[in-house]
């Protein structure tokens, strides 16, 4: 018992030293690997499609290692300087853009393109931790006020390219922290009140067309069937059709019969319940469910503010990725364009989630940092 | 955005502790989103599932008509008269092409084929999808067929795409009674759905339009049968999952004989009438032709409206069926007038009327002329027949009245259908003075009873009547209604036996044994007509007979010489009035007001097998013996063949020498 205790303890600090959290490394594993085999039946079984997939996997693998050897306080130095850069580049973004699917997100920096508002789903909640942490806790009502408009002005960047999916995820994670800072439940609810009255404003002034067509798709999606509805009605076909346990991988006809559109991309949730049916579906948010407890006991016991609330703003986030899609898959949300996070094609969301793992990974294994 | 130092000490343990209890609280609200997720799910995949299994079924599986192959026709004895035609066409499936449009251009040199057509495939193309054929041309010749087949390897994505189409090898002889097919127009479909028959017709092109041809429609259609495959979200099929086979239509056995329909062509060519040969031991129809006719496949490929114009405008009519329209019967009723007075009492068989020529009712001035001006002298029942005396029938009618006539001619089926089993059927006209009220709104005048005596005025008969009321006075009153139907055909599957029951699924999943199965059509039959008097029956089929055998009587020349024994009556009708003292000559009129010739016989006298009426119309000259006569004479040549049909002795009849004193 005590000599297998001990090699325990050594294994794990092998891990430990390579600043590896082995039971979030186990989850994120499990989703990717999960990932190459319904990409392969979602993508029409082309190989050229998975081996790409599977590339991007593991160069996200690769990012998310690098970040993990950097001790996160270094964040704590640099979260100004990233928060400037960031915003100057999605404002660059706004002025010289690409046009992609009718909005502004990808920025041509010579040798690659890159989409900054990737990179502010990470900058905004070092920012926003940095911020709230420099005070004690809980938080306070002007720092608050501070830390709101922090996150409100790349949210509205964001939106404007138009992206409201990201928007959405940038804002959560920052109001993430707010909330784990410990903002009273008073303002909290005066927050909620005024966001509320927030959307028609939204609905009105903020919001294009095709967003607002969404929403009412969402409404009521089966008014134009063959029209905007058209997506969301035969993903859920292919979710109800797949029943208690599935038609079988690469057996789903709505997916291999070409009915849902983005399959392989924000749809690939439709594909997997219609393939691997209800218990596969079980099993799938019961992994998630396990990664976003991981990321949750990390942030609870890390040991400065700053990287309790970091850690945990990235979870929950992570788990807001996993809602937002899920929701709009099934029907219960509109549709916004939000991945599944580590399973859908597409190989910017998979980097830059695996780099917030990395975070997480480096708050988990850099213990001994002074204050 | 300068923080400012930070002011006060920090509690380590309680800022932990918030920030646990904070975290604490998220991640139950994580759970409360997991459910909310779970149950949505749940509801989708369990609650749901049938509702949504059926939809991504009904998303990927389509049922794909498949048209049964149409019943086919054919006459007693069994030849084609309705037939099934592969008629092929080049199509094209645009994605297996290679460089399509110079494919086109050599396709369409090697098969010359017209610019418009080429330029109608290159519209086609841009508005179809790329892999569902498109037509190039249709109804290729044999010679384009062979042509495009040699070079087919040169030009992938191009092929031969063979359709049946109905055809009928006998054309213009069969359209009157066969009809014909053409495409379902929205009419026809609209039917279709009222009658509940659209899904059966949910692949079928043509339906029949006339004669048989609709008339049995339902049964020469048969049963669609579908294929049912897996497509995509573009349409294009996977593969096929089941396929039920279509059953195809019954086919059909006419009592129609194609010979006798060639020899009524002929016989009638360069005239407008009709002709009609019945069975009366069945009611079959051996034979219905009307002059002129068209030929019934110009329809089945839809035909060009300057076509149909120039057949609707002929003005000899040929898309009138002339053996079910009506003509004034004149004399060839006598005999039913004749029975129907013996049925009353008003004649017996030695009634004699003096002819003086002429005839005029009491206190009227008006004669009315026989055709013959000198008149018949005495004249009894037989003599009338004989001669076609008019003013014995001017006598009776008026004796009779229009009331007696009508009623008893209303049971031979005058001013009725037949019931024979084609749609264009004319009723004709039995006047009556209850008619005449409701027509003119007139009483009935005796005068007009005179006319009625000799077959005129307003009374009116299709041939087809007339056949079907020569054929009750054969049959003694029995009744049997015409028709073409003698049989149908139709494969059965057999049924595997009990006795190998293990060896029922092999014979289900390879071919399943069919034999044809012949049905043979029963005609339920009208109520017969019953005489007081039975021996009236035989004293009028004598007169007839004698009126085709007697050398001096009005059908004898017609049949001089033939080898079966032929009875008859003539009949011609004035389309024209001729006014008093005035003489027809038929060199004089034009040719609308000409006489119409009319013809019934049936042969052999004993056991009648066939009854033949015709109808001719204006004829140039002399009446029905003359013009009529020999239509039907040919008829029942080709009929009897090298048969001798001829009583033992026709003197030893009974009513020869006691009747006819003066032979």
């Amino acid at each position: 018992m005590r000599s297998s205790g001990q090699d325990q303890q050594k294994i794990h600090s092998i891990w430990y030293r390579l600043h590896i959290d082995l039971p979030l490394l186990a989850g994120l594993l499990c989703l990717m690997t999960l990932g190459i085999f319904v990409v392969y039946s979602a993508g029409g079984q082309e190989l050229n499609i998975v081996i790409k997939h599977t590339t991007r996997a593991g160069f996200a693998l690769g990012v998310m290692f690098a970040i993990a050897q950097i001790p996160p306080l270094t964040y704590r130095k640099w979260a100004v300087p990233l928060f400037v850069i960031g915003l100057l580049l999605l404002i660059s973004v706004l002025l010289f853009g690409h046009v992609g699917k009718g909005a502004k997100r990808w920025l041509d920096i010579g040798f690659t393109n890159i989409q900054p508002s990737e990179i502010m789903k990470l900058i905004v909640p070092i920012m926003i931790a940095w911020y709230v942490s420099e005070y004690n806790l809980p938080a306070k009502l002007n720092t608050i006020i501070v830390a709101f408009i922090l996150v409100l002005i790349p949210t509205l960047l964001i939106a404007k390219q138009p992206d409201l999916g990201t928007s959405l995820l940038i804002a959560s994670s920052g109001i993430f922290v707010i909330f784990l800072a410990g903002a009273s439940w008073k303002l909290i609810a005066t927050c909620t009140g005024l966001a509320s009255a927030f959307v028609p404003v939204l609905w009105f002034f903020l919001m294009k067309d095709y967003q607002k067509q969404r929403v009412l798709t969402f409404l009521n999606p089966e008014q134009d069937p063959l029209g905007s509805g058209y997506q969301i009605i035969q993903s859920k076909i292919a979710i109800g059709s797949g029943g208690l346990s599935g038609k079988g991988w690469l057996q789903g006809t709505q997916s291999q019969l070409e009915f849902l559109p983005e399959r392989h991309t924000d749809f690939i949730f439709a594909v997997f319940s219609e393939e691997f049916g209800l218990i596969g579906v079980s099993a799938l948010l019961l992994v998630y469910l396990f990664i976003v407890m991981r990321g949750l006991w990390i942030a609870v016991n890390a040991q400065h503010a700053f990287t309790k609330l970091l850690a945990g703003s990235l979870t929950l986030t992570f788990f807001i990725y996993v809602f937002v899609n899920i929701g709009m898959v099934s029907g219960i949300l509109p549709v916004v364009g939000v991945p599944l996070p580590l399973v859908s094609y597409g190989g910017t969301s998979m980097v830059t989630l695996m780099a917030g793992f990395g975070i997480l990974m480096a708050i988990s294994t850099h213990r001994r940092f002074h204050v | 955005m300068t923080p400012r130092k930070r002011v006060a000490i920090r509690n380590q343990s309680a800022e932990a502790n918030l920030f646990a209890r904070r975290t604490f609280i998220a991640f139950l609200g994580v759970v409360v989103l997991i459910i909310i997720l779970f149950s949505n799910i749940y509801e989708l995949e369990i609650n749901a599932y049938d509702k949504y299994q059926t939809r991504s079924n009904s998303n990927r599986i389509k049922l794909l008509p498949v048209a049964p192959n149409r019943g086919l026709i054919y006459d007693r004895n069994g030849v084609l008269l309705a037939e099934n035609k592969p008629v092929y066409s080049i199509e094209v499936i645009p994605e297996q092409a290679k460089n399509i449009d110079d494919a086109i251009l050599k396709v369409s040199e090697l098969l010359s084929i017209s610019k418009e057509k080429q330029q109608k495939f290159f519209r086609a193309l841009k508005s179809k999808r790329r892999f569902k054929p498109i037509e190039l041309k249709s109804r290729l010749s044999d010679q384009q067929v062979a042509l495009f087949s040699v070079n087919q390897h040169k030009f992938p994505g191009f092929f031969i795409e063979a359709r049946l189409k109905r055809y009928y090898p006998f054309a213009e002889l069969t359209t009157h009674s066969l009809g014909y097919v053409a495409r379902i127009n929205p009419k026809d479909a609209i039917k279709l759905e009222e009658r509940g028959n659209s899904d059966n017709y949910a692949a079928t092109r043509n339906m029949g339009k006339l004669g048989l041809e609709k008339y049995y429609e339902d049964i020469l259609h048969g049963t669609i049968g579908h294929q049912e495959v897996e497509i995509n979200t573009q349409g294009r099929i996977i593969r096929t999952l089941d396929f039920t086979p279509p059953i195809p239509g019954k086919d059909l056995t006419l009592t129609l004989d194609i010979e006798l329909q060639m020899i009524a062509k002929r016989a009638l060519s360069g005239k407008r009438g009709a002709v009609v040969a019945i069975d009366p031991r069945d009611g079959g129809i051996l034979a219905m032709y009307s002059n002129p006719s068209y030929d019934g496949n110009l329809f089945v490929h839809g035909i060009s409206s300057k076509k149909y114009k120039k057949i609707l405008n002929s003005k000899d009519l040929p898309l009138i069926n002339r053996a079910v329209q009506g003509y004034p019967p004149a004399s060839t009723i006598k005999p039913l007038l004749a029975l129907t007075g013996l049925e009353e009492n008003i004649i017996t068989p030695d009634t004699r009327i003096m002819d003086p020529g002429f005839y005029q009712l009491p206190g009227i001035k008006t004669k009315r002329r026989d055709w013959k001006r000198s008149g018949h002298g005495w004249v009894n029942l037989n003599k009338s027949l004989e001669q076609s005396c008019n003013i014995y029938y001017y006598d009776l009618a008026y004796k009779l009245g229009i009331t007696r006539i009508s009623r008893m001619m209303e049971k031979f089926g005058f001013g009725d259908y037949t019931g024979i089993d084609i749609h264009e059927e004319s009723r004709a006209i039995m006047p009556s003075v209850e008619w005449k009220r409701a027509r003119y709104n007139q009483p009935w005048y005796t005068g007009e009873t005179l006319s009625i005596g000799i077959g005129q005025s307003f009374w009116t008969v299709t041939p087809l009547q007339l056949g079907q009321a020569i054929s009750i006075l054969v049959n003694k009153g029995q009744i049997k209604i015409p028709h073409f139907l003698k049989t149908t055909t139709e494969l059965v599957t057999k049924s595997a036996g009990n006795d190998h029951p293990e060896e029922t699924d092999n014979i289900i999943n390879n071919k399943q044994p069919e034999y044809s199965k012949v049905t043979q059509v029963i005609y339920e039959n009208k109520p017969p007509i019953i005489l007081k008097q039975n021996k009236n029956w035989d004293l009028v089929l004598d007169a007839l007979h004698n009126t085709a055998q007697k050398p001096s009587a009005t059908a004898y020349t017609a049949f001089r010489g033939s080898r079966y024994d032929v009875a008859g009556k003539t009949g011609s009708a004035q389309t024209a009035n001729i006014k008093q003292n005035e003489k027809y000559d038929a060199s004089k009129t034009v040719e609308s007001k000409r006489d119409n010739a009319m013809f019934i016989a049936f042969a052999p006298y004993e056991n009648p097998e066939i009854i033949v009426a015709v109808a001719i119309e204006n004829v140039a000259k002399g009446g029905g013996g003359a013009n009529a006569g020999p239509v039907a004479r040919q008829i029942m040549d080709q009929y009897f063949g090298k048969r001798v049909v001829i009583s033992q002795d026709k003197s030893k009849h009974p009513h020869h020498t006691n009747i006819y004193g003066k032979k």
